[in-house]
């Protein structure tokens, strides 16, 4: 078996020391260990963290390959220093049976870049009416364990609640996209202040607060776990924050772009903006910040949603929704979570592997970076400094936020189960 | 024509008096040559065109003891230039009450040059209505036509070069009345 | 350097005023004879409609024929759009023929600003109503309505609106014509006052230079103008406002509500008009209904504007602020 010596890393941001892999796992970690053969990664103070694991990805495989396929959608996950992601069910075919989700598990598995964990789809054809076989998509080989309608909102009450309780027999998991559609008819951007003045249809807070109030009750009514899928107001913190004093068995996510944009670039209407759910204000920028912080948030999840060029270079009504993500995930959360003391290297490691990987199940992922356990490991060149270049997104697509934009931090090696997937920054 | 060139080097040509006593003189040439000039309407070529057509009007009124028609006619946008230079303010287009249909039109203008401005008023005219006859009366005359136009009716006939220029000051604009002659000043890419 | 009209929030006071005042002087062609003036001799206009107003196009049509301009009308009816062809791919097309301005009409916000600031084309973009942001040249020719009607139309040239109070009615949450209002009058100093069902004004409302009532008929005795916005009956449906009655009987404007206001004060409508809806037919037919005067300072107004974005080497309107700055 192969080893590697990473030296002089900072594990999770601590002092330097080095971590010695041994074929798929970490066999040692410590000061001064002997190369021995291994191959000797000089860290030279990058910080290392456990392989980062994302709750929340479209790979668009089946049916959109054009804009993602497993295979393109796994490769920018590993640039971003991601050893796991979930795959979301809104494909074309819809992942609501056995046969879809098995089928996008077997092409993670064979990218070999990262695994891919499939999310089944709680209502047949993403469509809210009828739940679909969710214990079949447990029990098939992809061995599902989350399920969401995400780019839909599970809005009916009683469906929602029978998908809760439902899950509970396999352990499973919604995880809800809330958004009242009748609250959204025609939504284009965040309701308030700018879209006012820019003539764009209105998407109110209210309209996602209000189904994850309904939600967390439901879920203390039946005793069940639900997790909330990018959670995007100063409300929904508010909401989600109430429901974890009363005990409630809720999780909730937030992108890194509704932790660093506001509906104020909206103003320039480019559809690289337009996003579900919208970019909001300063005010839900900078409550969402703390809440990811103080725990009320439990992780960032990047909703990675690629879409080819001509669904964003036109009118703004007319562009689809939804930003790629993956490759610049942990630099947007090294700016305004790290840079701004509000986490450390540790919590980012909480924020971005072990918490995703408990919600999900995602067993070898998220573990400590200790002798014993799976090499995934993501080392990070936090000193970088650079422009966001979209021609170097090992993505399918282009559609980032930030194209010229400076951000900090690189992710320069990825390892998945003690295989390098990403050297000095360049795929393997 | 720099008109806001007010440098120490510019040399009156015609002062107060002598403007006045020009304008009496085309005023005179004009009764005589119209027969009477019981049907000219003046028109004055903003902006200080337009001063000039009323000076004139009234020393008609007081020959003729008649009613003298006076307006003004704007031509930017009959300039063939627009494309050289951005939009310019437009100035105001009067015709008098019973038009120009019929009648000998005289176009007052402070300064002849190349000609160009007379080509749009003619422009201008044509759109406005159809004269029986149109005739040109201009305070200075500098020469360097461009076009084939020339002025029925001359204050000054002022030879220049074209490295000079020739500002008209008048009282109801600049305070004073005067012709004034100087030096282009050699800003460097200025066009000759 | 911008070269486009696109929202009226972009016109200093200084540019509006001259916008005004050209007007003005365009409005004296009419007049003539031959009403026609040969400034934009050469130049190709494209009138983009993606939504149907006959009177726009028309207006905008009679402004660019006046300035002898090539018109070329395009529609998006029947055209290769309903096929799915983009707005890029529309305006590229357009511009490979040579057209020096477009004239767009678009039903999604923001897209004439897109089409300026994209990269597409090159040539001048005017926006003639996008969805539910901005017209900025029903704006103008309101005001100069306005100025003619409350200052006068010598008296009134190169003056502004200080302190003209002016009162906008009815549907503010869907119009472009409210927006584009707001904008200009306030720069050009009038006091504005909105007055709608609380349904029918845009969340963020609040942060608009101007005052909001619900209650028209304390409103009206200090207006100096009042301009109604036309209700489309379908919004009813939506539940903005219970039944076509009840919003009559409380925004409506009638005989006995306009004796409410101010002798001298002048009473607006964009058009077209819901007769019974937000206005009566004796109102609408009364000396003081400026509707009509309204559509023919329309066509003053485009000619303005056309001829200070087209008739030079470059725009003699200059911007209150650049794009980036918003």
């Amino acid at each position: 078996m192969s080893k590697i010596l990473i030296r002089g890393a900072k594990v999770l941001g601590g002092e330097p020391q080095d971590v010695l892999i041994d074929g798929a796992t970490i066999a040692e970690v410590g000061t001064g260990l002997s190369a021995d053969g291994a191959e000797v990664v000089e860290a030279g103070g990058k910080v290392l963290l456990p392989g980062l694991v994302d709750l929340h990805t479209h790979l668009r495989e089946p049916g959109r390959e054009d804009s993602e396929t497993v295979l393109t959608g796994t490769r920018a996950a590993a640039s971003g220093g991601y050893t796991n992601v979930f795959a979301m069910a809104n494909t074309f075919p819809v992942a609501d049976t056995a046969g879809v989700v098995e089928q996008v598990w077997r092409l993670g598995r064979e990218s070999g870049y990262c695994d891919v964990q499939p999310i089944g789809a709680v209502t047949v054809g993403l469509e809210g009416a009828k739940l679909a076989e969710l214990g079949a998509m447990h029990e098939s080989a992809a061995g599902v364990t989350v399920f969401s309608d995400d780019g839909k909102c599970v809005h009916d009450a009683v469906i929602m609640r029978r998908a809760l309780e439902y899950v509970k027999a396999f352990d499973g998991v919604v995880a809800q996209h809330a958004q009242e559609p009748r609250l959204t008819e025609g939504a284009q951007m965040n309701e308030g202040v700018v879209s006012a003045e820019l003539g764009l249809g209105g998407w109110p807070a209210v309209a996602e607060e209000s189904v994850i109030a309904r939600d967390v009750l439901l879920a203390e009514h039946v005793g069940s776990r639900v997790h909330i899928c990018h959670l995007s107001t100063a409300g929904s913190v508010e909401i989600v924050r109430w429901a974890k004093s009363r005990g409630i068995d809720v999780t909730a996510e937030v992108t890194p772009h509704h932790l660093l944009l506001t509906d104020e670039l909206v103003r320039s209407y480019n559809p690289v903006y337009k996003v579900n759910p919208p970019l909001r204000t300063e005010r839900d920028v900078l409550a969402l910040r703390e809440a990811l912080a103080d725990g009320t948030i439990d992780i960032v999840a990047t909703d990675h949603a690629p879409h080819p060029h001509e669904d964003k270079d036109c009118e703004w009504a007319a562009a689809a929704m939804g930003m790629v993500g993956l490759e610049t995930a942990l630099s947007v959360v090294q700016e305004t979570m790290v840079e701004t003391g509000l986490l450390d290297w540790a919590g980012v490691a909480d924020r971005m592997s072990v918490k995703p990987a408990r919600i999900g199940q995602a067993t070898g992922h998220g573990r400590p970076v200790s002798a014993g356990e799976p090499a995934n490991l993501t080392l990070v060149d936090t000193e970088y400094r650079g422009r966001v270049d979209p021609a170097g997104f090992a993505s399918r697509s282009r559609n980032t936020p930030y194209e010229g934009r400076e951000l900090p931090g690189r992710v320069t090696h990825t390892w998945l189960r003690g295989k390098a997937t990403l050297v000095d920054g360049k795929l393997t | 024509m720099d008109k806001q060139d007010t440098r120490q080097d510019a040399r009156p040509v015609l002062e107060g008096p002598d403007i006045a006593r020009v304008l009496t003189r085309i005023a005179h040439e004009i009764v005589e040559r119209a027969k009477g000039a019981d049907d000219v309407v003046l028109l004055g070529i903003p902006t200080r065109g337009v001063f000039l057509a009323r000076r004139l009007a009234d020393k008609l009124e007081q020959i003729t003891e008649r009613k003298m028609p006076v307006g003004s006619l704007d031509i930017t946008m009959y300039r063939d230039d627009l494309r050289m230079h951005p939009p310019r303010a437009l100035a105001r287009t009067e015709i008098p009450g019973d038009g120009i249909d019929g009648r000998l039109v005289v176009l007052v203008d402070d300064v002849l040059f190349s000609g160009r401005t007379i080509r749009a008023a003619l422009d201008a005219l044509g759109d406005i209505g159809r004269p029986r006859a149109v005739q040109l009366a201009v305070l200075v005359d500098r020469g360097h036509r461009e076009l084939p136009i020339r002025a029925d009716y001359v204050g000054k006939n002022l030879p220049t070069s074209l490295r000079e220029t020739v500002k008209v000051q008048l009282a109801e604009e600049d305070g004073r009345d005067t012709v004034l002659l100087g030096a282009k000043p050699a800003a460097p890419g200025a066009h000759p | 350097m911008q070269r486009h009209l696109i929202s009226a929030a972009d016109l200093t006071r200084d540019d509006a005023v001259l916008i005004l005042d050209t007007a003005e002087e365009m409005a004296r062609v009419a007049d003539r004879p031959i009403k026609k003036l040969p400034t934009l001799r050469g130049r190709t206009v494209v009138n983009l409609f993606f939504e149907d107003s006959t009177r726009t196009r028309i207006s905008f049509e009679a402004a660019e024929k006046r300035l002898s301009a090539d018109v070329i009308n395009f529609t998006a009816k029947g055209s290769s759009v309903s096929k799915g062809e983009s707005l890029k791919d529309t305006a590229q097309t357009l511009e490979a023929m040579g057209v020096d301005a477009v004239v767009i009409r678009h039903g999604a916000s923001g897209a004439p600003y897109r089409l300026a600031t994209s990269g597409w084309i090159d040539a001048a973009v005017v926006n003639a109503g996008d969805g539910t942001h901005q017209h900025p040249t029903q704006a103008l020719l309101d005001a100069f309505t306005m100025r003619r009607r409350l200052v006068g139309r010598d008296a009134g040239l190169g003056k502004d609106l200080d302190g003209r109070r002016i009162t906008l009615v009815g549907d503010i949450l869907h119009s472009r014509v409210a927006r584009s209002n707001v904008d200009l009058l306030h720069t050009l100093g009038a006091e504005v006052t909105l007055v709608a069902p609380p349904t029918l004004l845009p969340v963020g409302v609040e942060t608009w230079p101007c005052e909001v009532s619900y209650d028209l008929d304390s409103t009206l005795p200090k207006s100096d103008a009042v301009m109604l916005l036309r209700v489309q009956r379908e919004r009813m449906n939506a539940a903005f406002f219970p039944t076509e009655r009840e919003y009559s009987r409380r925004y409506g404007l009638d005989g006995e509500r306009m004796a409410k206001m101010p002798d001298h004060a002048i009473v607006m409508h964009p058009g077209p008009m819901v007769r019974g809806m937000e206005i009566t037919a004796e109102v609408a037919d009364s000396d003081r209904c400026t509707a009509v005067e309204q559509v023919t300072n329309g066509v003053s107004i485009r000619m303005a504007v056309l001829y200070l974005l087209l008739g030079g080497n470059e725009p003699a309107v200059t911007h209150a602020r650049t794009s980036e700055e918003k």
